[in-house]
């Protein structure tokens, strides 16, 4: 705090502490910053209780309770390598799906498509973030369910069965079912957030490409998206943040099968998941403490792929582009 | 004049209240989900038995409820499975054990083309969890249904996916009827399934059955009749293939009650009788031996003796399976040694 205040005496031009605490300055860095500190204190808090509350695995199982896929509650093994696989496997597919479709759904609602139409869309695509996770969850097991395993699933074993991930047993409930869905949960977070960085965009940068002898579409895509690229990908981290979360709608279509199999069609199980199923009924302090173990792993996992995702844009923003 | 009645309104009201809350005695409770029905209507109805008591329950599940009971967070707490010697052991106060109602299990399938309510011997169950039986057309299931048409087609096999204390009775009656289970598997809340698909409670069991040609699962026999599914018989170990129905779980727990421990901990699927349904369970409450506060411990006790008696007449109507008589006469005797 002292080296802040010092860092900003300068700035305030070498008034004393009191004169910009009566100007009322100081009083709005103080409960702005007390306010960012506690969102802080709040996740080192989190990840503090989540470690403390996790100790016995640690002790018991150490670094083989990240690499062991065995979950047996009854003989006290547990191991979180199903779990992670299944996880970052549903979301890999969600975001598979959901940003092609995503970004260019924005581009066409933020450039090509005509005002009125585009704000009505908006709303409807805005509508659908605010359906509770329960209710895709449903929609899932009656209507997605027998769709992937009665025509999808069988279409892509039949082209695509040369392919590991596409061969074995279809039952309707697996990966490449809750990835599907996780797809459908996140496409709201992305289209409308792209959409709003797309219309941030100003109208000279459109207008500069025109003149040049762009097309429509080479203005959209050389000058306008590159310039929006940050808030692009600023909505794919928000829906990856959900898709590594989402505990019900995946529960109900995953299958639950704490096993790794190479096949998407497959069931599996993902960490959210198996510590909504388990958590009331698990007794006992090595079960309970290794579901808060998932906990924390699923919160690192969440903390490295997003640092990764931001390494990678701060790879691509420095190569190229004239954006700010 | 006008300021002074108002006053003495003010002191009268607060007077009322403070009588009120004096003579109502609050009471904590936690635990299982499955008789939460039964215990919110009990609950509720004892307010008319004994008008100074409120039972607060909070169907939390089972795991939960022993938790809370263990840190004497609650009153008492409820729970589908016995607390195992370990858990006990853990209590400064401990637990006297009070079997509530009676739930059963039920075989619930979809087959296309088969129509008529299929025979499972406890082999057949056994081994189609286990993944060894693994078509329809199995001869230990077309032996014990020679009507059907059983189809040559692969079984999937549902379980549920949350720790519950259903899974809990499921596993405890394969454990009986099957050494390999035992050895392999295992009894527990959650398991760790040889196959099979998992569904989350009830109606992720049943939807996924629904949903899924030639697949098996269980569920309770609570929701099969509300939802009015059908399911299979089971034979029991006299050999009578068995339809489960309220009587028939009650039958189980009669069967049973001349060898139950005195603390009722007990286990009592895979019973002897001849009418007893095979997968069946007590649900139960459990009670401190040693309850400080004297208005509480009337109010336990009093609800004890009424659960056990005028109590016991909801059950039908909501599903559940009401104690036998034989064990309603031993938990009165149980019911003096809370301290």
């Amino acid at each position: 705090m002292a080296t802040s205040a010092t860092v900003s005496a300068p700035r305030s031009g070498g008034r004393s502490f009191v004169q910009r605490l009566r100007s009322g300055d100081e009083i709005a860095r103080l409960i702005t910053l007390a306010f960012a500190t506690s969102i802080l204190l709040v996740t080192v808090a989190l990840v503090y209780e989540l470690w403390v509350t996790s100790a016995l695995p640690r002790q018991k199982f150490g670094l083989s309770f990240l690499t062991s896929s065995s979950w047996d509650p009854v003989s006290g093994q547990f191991g979180a390598l199903p779990f992670i696989y299944g996880t970052v496997i549903t979301s890999a597919i969600a975001l598979f799906i959901a940003v092609p479709i995503g970004v260019g759904a924005a581009i066409f609602l933020a450039e090509l498509a005509p005002a009125r139409i585009s704000s009505a869309f908006t709303f409807f695509i805005e509508l659908l973030a605010a359906v509770p996770s329960v209710i895709y969850g449903l929609l899932a097991i009656f209507t997605l369910v027998p769709l992937m395993r009665d025509y999808v699933e069988p279409f892509l074993r039949k082209t695509l069965g040369f392919l590991p991930i596409f061969s074995g047993n279809i039952y309707g409930y697996g990966y490449l079912t809750a990835g599907v869905i996780l797809a459908v949960m996140t496409l709201p977070f992305i289209i409308s957030i792209s959409r709003e960085a797309l219309l941030e965009v100003p109208t000279e940068q459109r207008e500069a490409a025109l003149a040049l002898g762009a097309t429509r579409w080479e203005s959209t895509w050389q000058a306008v998206v590159p310039w929006a690229r940050l808030g692009i990908f600023g909505s794919i981290f928000l829906a990856l943040a959900r898709a590594l979360g989402e505990t019900m709608a995946v529960t109900m279509v995953i299958g639950n099968d704490p096993t790794i199999h190479a096949s998407l069609f497959a069931p599996g199980y993902a960490i959210a998941p198996i510590i909504a199923n388990e958590f009331t009924e698990a007794t006992g302090d090595l079960y309970l403490q290794s579901l808060v173990g998932l906990a924390l792993v699923l919160f690192f996992l969440t903390v490295v792929i997003n640092a990764l995702a931001r390494l990678l844009i701060i790879a691509t923003t420095r190569r190229g582009s004239a954006h700010p | 004049m006008k300021k002074s009645n108002l006053w003495l309104g003010v002191f009268a009201a607060l007077a009322i209240l403070l009588a009120v809350a004096q003579a109502k005695v609050l009471i904590n409770a936690a635990g299982a989900t499955f008789p939460y029905p039964i215990y919110g209507k009990w609950f509720e109805e004892f307010t008319k038995v004994d008008p100074d008591a409120q039972i607060n329950y909070q169907s939390i599940g089972s795991g939960g409820g022993i938790r809370q009971f263990t840190e004497n967070t609650v009153d008492f707490g409820a729970s589908d499975m016995p607390m195992t010697d370990e858990q006990i052991g853990k209590v400064k106060n401990k637990p006297l054990h009070f079997p509530s109602v009676l739930g059963g299990l039920v075989p619930t399938y979809n087959i296309p083309g088969v129509t008529q309510e299929l025979k499972f011997t406890p082999a057949a169950l056994a081994g189609i969890y286990l993944g060894k039986i693994k078509k329809w057309n199995d001869p230990e299931l077309t032996n014990a249904n020679p009507g059907a048409k059983l189809p040559a087609n692969e079984i999937l096999v549902v379980h549920r996916s949350d720790g519950s204390g259903t899974t809990f009775v499921w596993t405890d009656y394969l454990a009986k009827v099957s050494p390999e289970w035992k050895s392999k598997v295992g009894v527990n809340s959650s398991v760790s399934w040889p196959v099979g698909l998992g569904g989350k409670g009830n109606e992720g069991v049943s939807g996924i059955v629904k949903q899924t040609p030639n697949s098996i699962g269980y569920v309770e026999l609570i929701y099969a009749l509300q939802n009015k599914m059908a399911y299979g018989m089971v034979r029991n170990s006299s050999g009578t293939y068995l339809k489960a129905d309220l009587d028939s779980v009650t039958q189980a727990a009669a069967a049973t009650a001349t060898t139950m421990p005195a603390d009722f901990r007990v286990s009592i699927t895979n019973p002897s009788g001849k009418n007893a349904y095979p997968i069946s369970s007590f649900t139960w409450l459990l009670i401190p031996s040693k309850i400080d506060d004297p208005a509480k411990k009337k109010a336990i006790v009093t609800f004890l003796h009424w659960m056990l008696t005028d109590g016991q007449k909801f059950a039908g109507s909501l599903g559940y399976a009401p104690l036998p008589k034989e064990v309603v006469a031993k938990e009165e005797k149980q019911i003096a040694l809370i301290k």
